[in-house]
């Protein structure tokens, strides 16, 4: 078993809100995150990809076709988006790297021509990520 | 389940000796770690959280929670000291960087477990030099019960 990473950078920004919540609680709970016009982020995501080496090509999987997919159900979805306005989704959830990293393994699982996902590493900064296994 | 990992800093001194062996003895284990004044290093620390997300944040645990525990236990504790004369902490025991990841991981288990939310002390994995780091993720027995709980 190989383990394949791709990493993916995209820009978008956010803010923590939860209806339920009053104005004070959420600005409790939330502090500065609360700031209703949002804030950005340079994100990087690592995908990785647990797979047998193919014999005929060496590899896992084509890094071409992972890079398509990744562009076209993340990239396209996020980068440069005010995620809780633009990215239906986080209408009802709210956009934290939590939350983002699970949306991506949700976007990407199906989506790989070969290799199973393995894990969803997602850093909202240099010093903070967040790495989800699909359970 | 999801691990949350936030990244910290500190800057300190340490000098690897131990007082049962001879001279020549903690030359040859220690070699130039073994140095009289000590010597120091810029640690970085990462704490991994690990649980569900909650449903009403989206997160796995309140940030503020784990900056206050990493700030006051490790940080404010540890910061700019002589690790060897100037905390309780490594009376009796070599403060490598080993024995510092176990104690950090040790500090903080308490503050964040009896946090709020769902998230628990998963690893500690502490950064001596970019070429050196070392993790710890409890004891044996914290692991077999850690196991055991997320199996229900």
């Amino acid at each position: 078993m190989i383990y394949l990473t791709r990493r993916a950078e995209f820009s978008a920004s956010h803010y923590y809100h939860n209806p339920a919540f009053s104005a004070e609680e959420n600005r409790r709970i939330f502090g500065k995150c609360n700031n209703p016009h949002g804030h950005g982020h340079n994100y990087t995501v690592e995908v990785t990809v647990a797979g047998e080496v193919d014999e005929t090509t060496g590899m896992v999987l084509d890094l071409k076709d992972l890079k398509a997919v990744l562009e076209a159900e993340v990239l396209q979805r996020m980068d440069h988006k005010f995620l809780n306005k633009e990215v239906p989704v986080f209408a009802s959830k709210i956009p934290t790297t939590e939350n983002i990293a699970v949306e991506i393994w949700n976007l990407l699982a199906a989506k790989l021509p070969s290799g199973r996902l393995h894990r969803i590493r997602l850093y909202e900064t240099g010093d903070l990520f967040v790495d989800y296994y699909g359970e | 389940m999801v691990s949350l990992t936030k990244r910290y800093r500190f800057s300190a001194s340490h000098r690897l000796h131990n007082e049962a062996l001879s001279a020549e003895q903690n030359s040859r284990v220690f070699g130039k770690c073994n140095s009289p004044y000590g010597h120091g290093h810029n640690y970085i620390v990462e704490v991994t959280v690990r649980g569900p997300v909650d449903p009403s944040t989206g997160m796995v645990m309140d940030l503020g929670l784990l900056d206050r525990a990493v700030e006051q236990e490790v940080l404010e504790r540890f910061d700019h000291t002589y690790l060897n004369l100037d905390v309780p902490n490594f009376e009796g025991k070599v403060p490598t960087t080993e024995n510092l990841c176990v104690e950090i991981y040790n500090l903080l288990r308490p503050k964040l477990d009896a946090g709020q939310g769902n998230g628990r002390l998963a690893k500690v994995r502490l950064e001596e030099t970019s070429s050196n780091s070392f993790e710890y993720t409890g004891a044996p027995a914290e692991n077999r019960a850690e196991a055991m709980r997320d199996k229900k």
